[in-house]
């Protein structure tokens, strides 16, 4: 079944026929007729963002807490530049997302029109893939195409670029079904030898470790059921990185705490001290290696990963498995039990003691302050208050965000919204918008610095119009903590534009948007402050301020291997060189 | 890694392995990438290289399959065992790319270039420049009274032979087209 439709009219049927329900975007002159398309239907609910930087990373949330591919619709030049960061930040992440952008008319592409930029050129970079439509008649079957390269083999954003000629010309839609999507297939079936391998060190290791990543995440729900039977099979322990918080509950007894540069001192010494890594879905990413030529020494390393460009890219792999977490495990579980679920448990139970002892240092302990709010302290009482709610966090980033990643327990996948690999600020708010727009019951928190969240705050117009209760949980020391952090680790304490001068005063800011505005700075108040935010029905910034030169620790100093964490104060004299310095 | 004052070998302070461990055993290999030949694909494939600072020593690219629209872009590069690994893995996972095969690895190649050479000059080092050519079998495919300009075909290594002889007698001008190859036998 083929029909007859202009090209802006094909944009809403082939998002429909893709099963789309709500779209992030802002319209400007090269997408006219595809918002006079969305205008007159209404099976997809289109978001007016208040910058197109917001409505990607809304997009973002979107996708992770719901594993659909987020959609995007921006205009032509502008429009489509701002979007950009977005669209590197869910590159960097793995993270599937459709961006379709309007183009000035193609008889004028190359002449320097009004709002033109060479938007597939800008993108080709930072996308999976991305396509300029010059013809209608191959509109629809390119955007059936982008969602499947966007959604196949490791996730990402794609872009579709759309001249407005393109859009008010009349050509022959291609349905899903017979669309050309092709030969862009990535192998997702594990090699059977290679499981075989694993399964088999398995079975003899005496220090094994499993360390996930957003592989998992991505690879859907049933790698998590997937990950927790092997771990709850094998008795190992297991960590996770930033990417990969909820995959395994952070309630069960085999869970280390995340690792990696601010990671727990457990896991981190756990990955260094093993005989045995499995990374599932993880890509040895140098928040996680720190130095490389020291990284987890005595180990064999099994890679299991859909990108065949992961292996050996950081670290070289004993045993590489490449295709799907979900396949992979489905094949490498039933071997396991097959063979006879030999765990070697003597030695897995004198490992386990081992790290006990690592557990004993308590490694996320501060010292706790009656008259000012310690920030770690306001992410453990906002877990203690909102634990076991249905409950989204997303975060900006800095040291907030690492606080959040250790102080607060996930116990589900898609539950936790961070930007890991680019480490965008700004990321958290329009995130938050785009998980409340998909699951409007839950409660939805940001947590935030102030520095990080001003930088996409006119998002709070969004939440506003959308009646979105998003709650802005801003940890707020009026610095840049991070930064302040390493300017005094590495920088001789000298602070270089690292505080934030002229704040605006939040509470008075949300009533201006027509939010509800919380300062506590009490601890003492801290609790009930908390309670009023959860039981507000509608948009929330809670300023909180905070102890204005706190440190993140556990901390992996740049060039310094695993097992050289430094876990407060009293360790970072000296810590890292000159050469160190270097590195970001 | 000057500008950042790094002395080589320092990686006892990094977090990155700042040394070369193979310094010694950078490799050249000849890729043979078959692409759909789209708007674009080239400057995906460049800017691969470019933006993960890979290297290119050459590249050529030609539509070999008109109904199919599918390009091949012959590609020589260099650098460790690891890099190469990587080059083949990141063009591979590229939407428009079909195969990536790389020739020095998967048996013999043949590997052929062409080039022109315009050669200026006259009484014996013209005589001699044809003689050369002559022994190079260099065709001449275009003549004056004081130059030439001779055709050659061959391997890079032949192509640099003969230029290098040319250069005294009066070599003006070379175009090369970059290494085209293909694998030997069936």
């Amino acid at each position: 079944m083929t029909r007859q439709m202009t090209g802006a009219k094909m944009v809403v049927q082939a998002l429909k026929d893709q099963g789309v329900d709500v779209i992030f975007g802002y319209p400007g002159g090269a997408v006219l007729p595809i918002y006079d398309e969305i205008f007159q239907q209404n099976d997809i609910q289109h978001i007016l963002v208040r910058h197109e930087q917001g409505a990607v990373h809304a997009a973002e949330g979107y996708a992770r807490s719901t594993g659909k591919p987020g959609v995007v619709l921006v205009t032509s030049g502008p429009g489509a530049t701002n979007a950009v960061t977005g669209i590197v930040d869910a590159l960097m992440d793995s993270i599937p997302l459709v961006v379709l952008s309007g183009q000035v008319p193609t008889f004028m592409i190359g002449n320097d029109a009004f709002q033109e930029a060479d938007t597939v050129g800008i993108t080709r970079p930072c996308t999976k893939h991305n396509w300029l439509v010059r013809d209608t008649d191959k509109l629809s079957d390119t955007i059936h195409q982008a969602f499947h390269v966007a959604t196949s083999g490791r996730p990402g954003p794609v872009l579709v670029d759309i001249p407005k000629d393109v859009q008010f010309a009349t050509g022959t839609y291609t349905p899903k079904p017979q669309a050309n999507i092709s030969h862009y297939q990535p192998r997702t079936k594990g090699d059977p030898e290679a499981i075989a391998a694993m399964v088999a060190l398995m079975e003899t290791a005496e220090r094994p470790i499993f360390y996930t990543g957003g592989g998992v995440i991505n690879s859907g729900p049933e790698a998590t059921r997937l990950v927790r039977a092997f771990v709850q099979e094998t008795g190992f322990p297991i960590t996770s990185t930033l990417m990969g918080l909820g995959a395994y509950p952070a309630s069960g007894d085999k869970w280390l705490g995340m690792l990696g540069m601010h990671g727990l001192y457990e896991a981190n010494l756990a990955m260094h001290g093993c005989d045995l890594m499995i990374n599932i879905g993880a890509r040895f990413d140098d928040r996680i290696t720190g130095r490389v030529a020291d990284f987890s020494p005595n180990s064999k390393k099994i890679h299991i990963d859909i990108d065949p460009s992961s292996i050996n890219k950081v670290i070289r792999a004993d045993v590489p498995i490449i295709g799907d977490v979900t396949e992979i495990l489905t094949d490498a579980l039933a071997l396991w039990k097959a063979r006879g679920s030999r765990t070697n448990t003597t030695a897995v139970a004198a490992w386990w003691k081992q790290i006990a002892q690592w557990q004993a240092v308590k490694c996320l302990s501060y010292t706790p302050d009656s008259a000012i709010i310690k920030p770690q302290y306001a992410l453990e009482r906002l877990e203690a208050l909102t634990v076991g709610m249905d409950r989204y966090i997303c975060t900006e980033v800095g040291q907030h965000q690492m606080w959040a990643a250790q102080f607060l327990g996930f116990e589900d996948p898609n539950r936790w919204m961070t930007s890991g690999g680019l480490g965008t600020m700004g990321y958290g708010m329009p995130a938050s918008v785009g998980v409340q727009v998909a699951h409007r019951d839950a409660l939805v928190i940001n947590v935030a610095g102030e520095a990080s969240w001003l930088m996409n705050m006119q998002e709070m117009g969004t939440a506003i119009q959308y009646r979105l209760p998003v709650k802005q949980f801003i940890l707020n020391n009026e610095r840049l903590g991070m930064v302040r952090q390493w300017q005094e680790l590495l920088h001789g304490e000298r602070y270089s534009h690292s505080w934030s001068e002229a704040l605006p005063d939040f509470v008075k800011l949300a009533e201006a948007f027509g939010a509800k505005g919380i300062r506590v700075s009490d601890p003492a108040d801290l609790d009930e402050a908390i309670r009023e935010m959860i039981a507000y029905d509608g948009p929330v910034i809670f300023d909180c301020l905070v102890s204005k030169h706190e440190n993140c620790f556990p901390m992996i100093p740049s060039g310094k291997p695993h097992n050289e964490m430094l876990l407060g104060e009293a360790d970072t004299k000296g810590a890292i060189g000159s050469t160190g310095a270097v590195l970001v | 890694m000057s500008a950042l004052n790094i002395k080589q070998g320092a990686s006892g302070h990094s977090a990155y392995d700042l040394r070369d461990p193979n310094i010694q055993l950078i490799e050249v290999h000849t890729l043979a990438v078959l692409v759909d030949n789209e708007a674009g694909v080239l400057a995906r494939v460049i800017g691969l290289f470019s933006g993960r600072g890979y290297n290119i020593e050459s590249l050529t690219v030609a539509e070999v399959d008109h109904t199919g629209h599918r390009s091949r872009i012959t590609i020589v590069t260099s650098g460790t065992p690891q890099v190469i690994e990587q080059i083949k893995r990141q063009l591979e996972r590229m939407v428009p790319v079909h195969e990536v095969h790389d020739l020095t690895v998967e048996g013999p190649a043949v590997q052929r270039e062409l080039a022109l050479l315009k050669v200026v000059g006259t009484g014996d080092k013209r005589v001699e420049a044809l003689r050369l050519a002559d022994i190079f079998r260099a065709n001449v495919v275009d003549s004056t009274l004081e130059s030439f300009v001779f055709e050659i075909t061959g391997t890079p290594e032949k192509v640099d032979a003969f230029a290098d002889l040319m250069r005294p007698l009066g070599l003006m001008d070379v175009a090369r087209t970059g290494v085209a190859a293909l694998s030997r036998g069936a």
